[in-house]
């Protein structure tokens, strides 16, 4: 049962140029994108700057507003909720944030921002917030006492359990990480994801979990899936995408990374992708990646993007790839 | 060390975090501060100037609420002899800074006035920043057209000549005590609110903001609870510099003939008042209150700049 | 026999704030060699910038200050020199590659102007001259069409070649030693790859030393040839790559080793992090700055800095346990299960 389904979401925001602010253009964050994400599962969605992941994420919360496109949560749908509805549908949908460092207030105590939530949603009493807000700090390893103290006597590993604590303050269903490790520093980053694969357990949490660090998307992710220029390119279980990716985009992606093995970085062989990644306020017509795509040949991949699908075969339903070459293989599991 | 998961999450992650202590509590925000500002000599005596100012203003206005006044001498007394000849008597050790044209002792009528100057600081500003603190956060919040429409309100109590607007104001209030501090922070709003959303702007980019909204907080929480308090710094300095150029203005009013009205007595009013005197070398009348506005100004506008530069994260050390 | 370039012996740089001492650098001893690249790992507070920062004289002083060490580049002693001298070491012996390509460059001088700038200190060299070099070295870089980009302005370029535009800077004078201060922290995944490759093929053609300085163990596994462990700052481990990846004997570094998720393998077994946070560095510890943290620890550790033990050639340590427990403990690991030297 799909927890969320994300149909066709698009996400363009207009270029106010001159004077009288006329919208000279678009850029086109997010381009007909869809998803499902199954409950209890995590979602990875990585991709570089400009892909539109972040902003892939917020339309979800619908703290951006659509510009086309259908988002269905537990079979509400979240676009064309009243505001009531949506009052209660934020309930069971939060988001962790990327910078420990501006996603706390910093001149609330730590127990009111992590109760603030329930205060919002009028939930409880002043002594039951400030007890369930114990009880949150404790769940992410922090103490009762640390409730009393403000953000900036916190380091930043801590400040991200804090987030988390806030986040799961109203018992949601679907919590969005959005980059959630990526400001911290690595011997804490293990830290931290581990306290989120231990609460995916404890409360049956559904992931969708945005980032640009492949080797933490792997670890933590069922699926992946991968975006380019507000497109998804690819999208497969995780040990299925970085064995046997198909897209080009994919492939460069995973040997780009650097892997902490000498032995290993020195037998490798290097994609190395030319130029830049185009604006996306100008997408490439066609296939959004064949600017940069070794496999490019102008007929199909300049006229038209390819459509996201399975390739069939051995490779599954389960793995779809948006290419009009992509890589197949013969010993591929579906 | 196992890779088995742990029997439960939370002593395992308590473990991990090293949550008995948070480490050595780093010095508040405020504590910071202080210790900057302590080293600026000229705002630690702007400090003391202005805590002079209001420990004598308050027990003045006291005084006056319960009738009587706090002085050597009645300020109000008129006394003849001690001005034989009509232009008051200098400065001596019962009236240390002499007495006026009626014989009313200076020292006296200056202490009391301190009160109105405490009043106009008080009234002015808070009207001001009751309007401001509230069109300000909106403004920058929002953005667009209502951003548009009241910055270009504020665009226009800026660019209008102040003196005539208070007239104005008081054609339409009324003369009266009271009135001429309504209008001062009447139109004085503006500039709260343009620094207040110069600050708007760049917390609406927090990421706490966000988070707000995706808990289900509503914009009139958003703005009171996360977004003002966090863009007062520069507004602390501001005000500094408001309650002076407030009492500034109720002199300059008062000098004019349309502030405080006899038998009150301001120090804007008795510069007005003893001003022809000067010309007789008769000093005293008019330099004693001159020297006590300047003082206080001084103090709020020293103090306020003392306060901008120990916020001021960027000023090296 | 490689000419060594630079020799750092004990340095320590102190910050004297109102709030106490920090010792952000205690006694760290390198070498670099030429075509050699030294990976310095450490995490925040670990003191790795500042150090190389120590070695240009460039902490703001106050508050912080040079409290002790030598620094020797080629023999010359750079913590000798007056202002004028290491400003001529600045940018023609030693360059500097920042972190924040964004805000390296100033945004209000063509990129030309900043290359040419950095040229015409050092050389003695003509306006025309400067630009012609300047656009050559854009195109070394590999920024296409150079010869118009150097008209450019920095906001005109993408992250990936405002980099680039920050090397070529780097390089223009010939530099014997290359500093790069977690250059690709701020760039995308693809533009990170272009830029480990324009910075090998500059250090090939120019023969310098590199530094590498960061905290991205996948990063200094494909570039470095030895690696410095820094932790509060002290170096708590040297060697070369192989060496610390293979056989490494420091607790620090088991734990960072363990604690990162990895691409290429594929259990998806419990990653094992370092419990505790980063050290405050008011209260660094007399001893070990990794005490408090550290799985292993023993009574001697807090109050006594271990002294150095060489546990290879090149390879050094410093730790109280001894290095046969050492081992034996690692064996252990769930990390180190499959490869020990």
């Amino acid at each position: 049962m799909s927890l969320l389904e994300v149909s066709s979401l698009k996400k363009y925001f207009p270029i106010r140029t001159g004077l009288l602010r006329r919208t000279t253009g678009h850029v086109y964050a997010v381009d007909d994108i869809s998803f499902s994400l199954e409950q209890g599962k995590t979602l990875g969605l990585v991709g570089e700057s400009g892909c539109g992941k972040s902003t892939a994420a917020r339309v979800v919360l619908r703290l951006l507003t659509a510009t086309d496109g259908q988002v269905v949560f537990d079979g509400q749908d979240v676009m064309q909720a009243s505001r009531g509805a949506m009052q209660r549908l934020r309930r069971d949908m939060q988001i962790i944030f990327q910078d420990p460092y501006s996603s706390l207030n910093p001149r609330m105590r730590v127990r009111d921002i992590v109760s603030e939530p329930l205060l919002n949603h009028q939930i409880g009493t002043e002594a039951e917030r400030k007890r369930r807000a114990f009880e949150l700090l404790e769940t992410v390893g922090l103490s009762a006492e640390h409730g009393e103290r403000y953000p900036h006597e916190f380091s930043g590993g801590q400040r991200q359990r804090i987030g988390i604590a806030r986040a799961l303050a109203l018992n949601p269903r679907l919590i969005i990480c959005d980059e959630p490790v990526s400001a911290l520093d690595v011997s804490i980053r293990a830290q931290v994801i581990n306290l989120l694969e231990d609460l995916q357990d404890e409360f049956g949490l559904t992931y969708l979990f945005i980032a640009h660090d492949l080797s933490v998307v792997k670890h933590i992710s069922d699926r992946v899936a991968v975006m380019y220029l507000g497109k998804i390119v690819e999208v497969a279980g995780s040990d299925v995408l970085y064995d046997y990716p198909q897209h080009p985009y994919t492939e460069a992606l995973l040997s780009a990374v650097p892997i902490p093995d000498p032995e290993t970085e020195r037998a490798r062989r290097r994609i190395i992708l030319e130029g830049d990644v185009p604006s996306p306020a100008k997408p490439p017509t066609g296939c959004v990646f064949h600017p940069r795509c070794p496999r490019f040949r102008p007929d199909p991949c300049a006229r038209a993007m390819p459509p996201l699908q399975s390739t069939g075969g051995d490779a599954g339903a389960n793995h779809l790839v948006a290419c009009y070459f992509p890589t197949r293989y013969e010993e591929a599991p579906g | 060390m196992s890779d088995q998961k742990p029997r439960d999450a939370v002593s395992q992650q308590a473990d991990v975090a090293g949550g008995e202590r948070v480490g050595r509590k780093p010095l508040g925000l405020w504590a910071d501060t202080w210790r900057r500002l302590r080293r600026n000599k000229l705002a630690v005596a702007g400090l003391c100037i202005i805590t002079v100012f209001m420990a004598v203003g308050l027990t003045q206005e006291v005084a006056s609420l319960a009738g009587t006044y706090l002085a050597p001498h009645d300020p109000n007394a008129v006394n003849y002899e001690l001005s034989p000849d009509g232009y008051g008597s200098s400065p001596s050790w019962s009236h240390p800074f002499g007495t006026d044209y009626l014989g009313r002792d200076i020292f006296s009528r200056t202490l009391v006035a301190t009160r109105i100057s405490l009043l106009v600081g008080v009234i002015a500003v808070s009207i001001a920043l009751a309007i401001g603190l509230t069109l300000g956060p909106v403004a920058g919040y929002y953005g667009r057209w209502v951003d548009s429409v009241i910055m270009r309100l504020a665009d226009i109590f800026f660019a209008y000549p102040y003196i005539l607007f208070v007239l104005l104001l008081l054609t339409v209030l009324g003369p009266g005590f009271v009135n001429v501090f309504i209008a001062i922070g009447l139109l004085s709003w503006a500039q709260y609110a343009r620094i207040n959303r110069g600050s708007v702007l760049s917390v609406k980019a927090m990421e706490y903001i966000e988070a707000a909204r995706a808990q289900g907080a509503n914009d009139v929480r958003i703005i009171f609870r996360h977004v003002l308090p966090n863009t007062m710094a520069p507004v602390y300095v501001a005000v500094a510099m408001g309650v002076g150029g407030a009492i500034v203005t109720e002199a300059a009013l008062s000098f004019l003939g349309i502030g405080i009205q006899p038998p009150d007595a301001s120090w804007g009013k008795m510069i007005a008042d003893y001003l022809p005197y000067l010309q007789g070398g008769r000093w005293w009348m008019e330099v004693f209150p001159s020297a006590a506005l300047t003082l206080t100004v001084f103090g709020f506008i020293s103090f306020g700049n003392g306060l901008r530069d120990a916020t001021d994260p960027r000023l090296k050390e | 026999m490689a000419e060594r370039l630079l020799e750092v012996r004990d340095l320590s740089t102190h910050f004297f704030t109102h709030a106490g001492v920090v010792r952000a650098v205690n006694g760290v001893s390198f070498t670099l060699d030429r075509g050699e690249t030294l990976g310095i790992v450490g995490e925040s507070g670990s003191g790795k910038t500042v150090a190389a920062l120590s070695l240009m004289r460039l902490v703001p002083d106050p508050p912080g200050k040079v409290v002790a060490g030598d620094i020797l580049l080629k023999s010359k002693d750079l913590s000798r020199l007056n202002e004028e001298e290491i400003r001529q070491v600045r940018g023609n012996d030693i360059a500097m590659i920042f972190q924040d390509p964004m805000t390296s460059l100033n945004p209000v001088f063509k990129v030309g102007d900043q290359i040419v700038e950095a040229i015409r200190l050092h050389q003695n060299k003509g306006k025309k001259e400067a630009w012609r070099q300047a656009a050559e070295l854009l195109a070394k870089v590999g920024i296409p069409d150079a010869e118009h980009r150097v008209d450019q302005y920095p906001h005109e370029f993408s992250g990936g070649m405002r980099q680039r535009a920050m090397i070529a800077m780097a390089i223009s004078c010939n530099p014997d030693v290359l500093i790069a201060d977690e250059p690709t922290t701020a760039l995308d995944v693809t533009i990170q790859a272009q830029i480990i490759e324009v910075v090998r093929e500059m250090q090939q053609q120019y023969h310098s030393g590199v530094i590498l300085i960061t905290h991205d163990l996948g990063v200094v596994a494909e570039m470095s040839d030895k690696i410095m462990v820094m932790y509060g700052g002290r170096t708590v481990e040297y060697g070369s790559v192989d060496e610390i990846f293979y056989d490494p004997h420091h607790p620090y570094t088991w734990g960072l080793l363990s604690s990162l998720p990895r691409l290429d393998l594929v259990e998806k077994t419990r990653l094992t992090p370092i419990k505790g946070n980063p050290p405050d560095l008011l209260l660094l510890p007399l001893g070990c700055p990794f005490s408090g943290r550290c799985p292993y620890e023993r009574s001697e550790c807090r109050d006594n800095w271990p002294t150095g033990e060489m546990v290879g050639m090149s390879h050094g340590v410093h730790c109280w346990i001894p290095a046969e427990e050492r081992k034996n403990i690692r064996s252990k690991l769930p990390r180190f299960r499959r490869r020990v030297a």
